[in-house]
């Protein structure tokens, strides 16, 4: 039921069609990334694909599957475990007008190479003054995945989308990831793509424009998943689908949320969440990573600093819980926001009771 | 270690050279193992030199010694013509001199933040990047001025860059340690210290993609990744030594080795300082050469640049040099011995050069004078054009942060910031 309601928002045209087709078509964000960059390598020569184990092994998450045998170790190469040294040598094949892919196996990993990330890719356009360009996308999975401890299920999209001169992509469905993912590999600055590990299998309706090799969604530009009216909740990634879960809850209890799908974390659409507020006049900030200095603490700032004067209750913020993730499953359920968390957290808002910590 | 015609054998290992009895932190303890230096013969010669095996032992030789001892055996094959002494001349006095007025401009105010000479190891520049083309690719570190004004960037662009004013290479946005030049192919420019090994490699991956994937003709452009004695126990060093060897990726990693690094030692940080060593581990050659004689160097880098060239893969070359100044310009420099420096002020890469030119009748007194001459000019032209150039405008506070400036996202007014006509007269505050 989830699915046509998100069906009938995302291609409302093929509502007509349902009678004679069977189900639209349907795809995992694993093959949509897989499709995606099979197009942009196709199309573009100049663009690679570097990482561990993406090319004999077919990726650690399968996501580069098939693409050694269609264009040769040349260009999808398997890199030794130096992500500092493989990092920088995107990068600087990225300064010569190559169009690297850097795969990272998480993001965990990305942190042996964040000197190359932040000091090589993100400010070389600005300390060259617009000479050097770095067309590089650094992507692999973000977030927790399942019980896989405290130091690969860390989430680094505030640690990223807090530093100028790079632009951060959190795709949700196979939609965004096919779309942005191309659209980072077409754009001429660093970009940093974080995909979510569990939501690799999932699959999602995509419409016959979203299958176009030419389709690509702009960056910077947040998504309305669900339209509403009492209470804006704001998510990226895995924690849109969650998201969506608590609206249908709160439908049943007579909330309208509205569910927006971030999509871009820098630059962060500040104007759709504003409009969205204003219209709402309550907020609720969702997301995987730590609360501290997190995504949701400058969504809320700019919301502050917009719309104060629309805002009804306080900003309600739901992160994961201030602790390093632990491994036993049941603390792990506890230290990642859940659909009860969300719902509880619109509550809050709509009705103005005290707001507890914000981990909840 | 033998060289031969057509590649670079390993270097057999030779036993470690006798220190001299002195203090141990005294830097004799590497004699350069090239001192049988190679005929001009043309290269299709099967049989070049002899193995230096034995040389070794001996403390470094200063290049008299050398001249003299090949002056024995020839007198009509020079290394360097007339003019290309006289060039080799030229960017040694040049990369020296301007680095002194960078001194004078510091302490005058002109200039601030971090600033590192090179006084003292110009040949490694001049010997290196005299033998590239404008399309070759070089790869520094923050003592790069040198570099850049070796490779082509015209001294005014990098004078203006160390005032911070709109005319500099980089529009004043590098500064010292940042330089950039799309035009001459100077990458930078990094301030962290190996950081700008991984860069260089992949500029060198670039250039064989170039050539073998884009099947583009002519694309053997060669990469010098230019760093010091310390970047040599970073992590990023070997994982670059191992995946351009593994690649065959045409590269140089040219070692800069003076010895310090800011005050650490090289000896009390590297557990073996033999650094051209660690070439072979990862199977490439490893090459030990004197840096303070720009001659040696040169023989050096034609050899490593041209392996490359032809696509036989990286080599590590060690220089040995020594910065008569302090690490930056912020260094009181008390750990150095006086003795060591005023040992290798006596081993001054441009007396050295100087004394080859006068000694083989390849140059007058007047002649070095007048180019001396030309290069003060030059410089005094440069500090004038710099000092009367403007600062950048306030609006150039928000440029060039992206290449697609759309990344500064959509404004309130839902268009995209960028398209603002007063966006950038704004604050930092966006």
């Amino acid at each position: 039921m989830l699915r046509a309601i998100r069906h009938k928002s995302i291609c409302p045209a093929f509502g007509a069609f349902r009678a004679f087709a069977s189900a639209a078509k349907e795809m995992t964000v694993r093959e949509a990334l897989n499709s995606a960059l099979d197009e942009e390598m196709s199309a573009d020569p100049k663009v690679f694909l570097m990482g561990e184990e993406v090319g004999e092994y077919q990726g650690a998450y399968k996501i580069s599957k098939g693409l050694l045998d269609k264009y040769g170790p040349e260009r999808v190469l398997d890199t030794p475990i130096t992500e500092a040294g493989f990092a920088g040598i995107g990068v600087g094949a990225a300064y010569y007008g190559l169009r690297p892919v850097v795969e990272f196996m998480t993001f965990n990993f990305s942190m042996q190479a964040i000197d190359h990330i932040i000091n090589s890719a993100a400010k070389s356009n600005y300390m060259s003054a617009g000479q050097i360009s770095v067309p590089i996308v650094f992507r692999g999975p973000n977030g927790a995945a399942a019980g896989v401890g405290a130091q690969h299920s860390q989430c680094y999209a505030a640690w990223y989308a807090s530093c100028p001169g790079l632009k951060v992509l959190a795709p949700y469905s196979s939609e965004d990831a096919r779309g942005l993912l191309k659209a980072a590999i077409r754009d001429p600055d660093p970009v940093v793509f974080l995909e979510n590990e569990l939501l690799y299998g999932e699959s999602f309706p995509v419409s016959a424009e979203v299958l176009d090799s030419s389709f690509c969604l702009p960056i910077g530009k947040a998504k309305i998943e669900r339209e509403g009216k009492d209470v804006t909740i704001t998510a990226y990634s895995k924690m849109v689908g969650y998201a969506l879960k608590a609206a249908e809850i709160l439908a049943k209890e007579g909330v309208s949320a509205e569910v927006i799908n971030l999509r871009s974390i820098r630059p962060l659409d500040r104007t759709t969440i504003n409009a969205s507020v204003r219209k709402t006049n309550r907020l609720v900030t969702v997301e995987e990573g730590f609360p501290q200095h997190g995504v949701g603490a400058e969504i809320c700032t700019s919301v502050v600093e917009e719309s104060f004067g629309y805002l009804d209750a306080p900003v309600e913020r739901i992160a994961g819980a201030d602790v390093p993730m632990p491994y036993a499953a049941n603390l792990e359920r506890m230290a990642v926001p859940q659909v009860e968390d969300i719902v509880r957290a619109a509550k809050r808002a709509c009705h103005r009771s005290v707001p507890l910590a914000a981990t909840a | 270690m033998s060289l031969s015609a057509t590649k670079f054998v390993h270097p057999i290992t030779t036993p470690p050279s006798t220190r001299s009895s002195d203090k141990p932190l005294f830097s004799t303890f590497f004699g350069s193992n090239h001192t049988k230096l190679r005929f001009n013969k043309p290269i299709v010669a099967a049989q070049r030199r002899s193995s230096s095996a034995a040389s070794t032992s001996s403390p470094v030789v200063a290049v008299s010694d050398v001249v003299k001892e090949k002056k024995l055996k020839s007198t009509s094959n020079l290394l360097i013509t007339k003019e290309e002494g006289l060039v080799l001349y030229e960017d040694m006095i040049l990369g020296r001199f301007f680095e002194d007025m960078c001194a004078q401009m510091y302490y005058r105010g002109k200039m601030f933040g971090f600033v590192h000479l090179y006084n003292g190891q110009e040949a490694v520049s001049t010997g290196f990047i005299k033998f590239l083309k404008k399309e070759d690719y070089v790869v520094s570190t923050y003592r790069d001025h040198v570099h850049a004004l070796s490779k082509g960037v015209p001294a005014r662009e990098v004078m203006s860059e160390l005032f911070g004013k709109a005319t500099g290479c980089c529009r004043g946005q590098g500064g010292s340690m940042h330089m950039f030049s799309k035009q001459y192919n100077l990458l930078g420019g990094f301030a962290f210290i190996g950081e700008g090994i991984p860069v260089a490699t992949g500029a060198a991956f670039s250039s064989k993609y170039r050539r073998e994937v884009l099947k583009e003709p002519g694309a053997d452009e060669v990469t010098l990744a230019f760093f010091g004695d310390g970047t040599c126990n970073n992590g990023q060093f070997y994982e670059c030594l191992n995946m351009a060897a593994l690649w065959k990726l045409p590269i140089v990693f040219v070692v800069e080795n003076n010895l310090w690094a800011i005050g650490m030692s090289h000896l009390r940080a590297t557990s073996d300082p033999q650094i051209w060593k660690k070439g072979p581990a990862f199977g490439m050659p490893g090459i030990h050469v004197d840096g303070m004689d720009v001659l040696k160097v040169r023989e050096v880098a034609k050899e490593a640049i041209e392996r490359a060239r032809r696509g036989e893969g990286p080599t590590l070359v060690e220089c040995e040099t020594y910065r008569f100044r302090g690490h930056s310009l912020a260094d009181p420099d008390e750990l150095r011995d006086p003795a060591e420096k005023a040992h290798y002020a006596g081993r001054d890469p441009i007396t050295a050069l100087k004394k080859y030119l006068f000694d083989n009748k390849l140059a007058s007194e007047q002649e070095l004078k007048a180019i001396d001459k030309k290069i003060e000019e030059l410089l005094d032209d440069a500090v004038e054009f710099a000092d009367e150039s403007p600062l950048p405008p306030r609006s150039q506070l928000l440029e060039n942060v992206f290449a697609d400036p759309k990344g500064f996202g959509i404004g309130p007014d839902g268009k995209y910031r960028c398209e603002d006509p007063k966006f950038t007269q704004g604050t930092a505050h966006v």
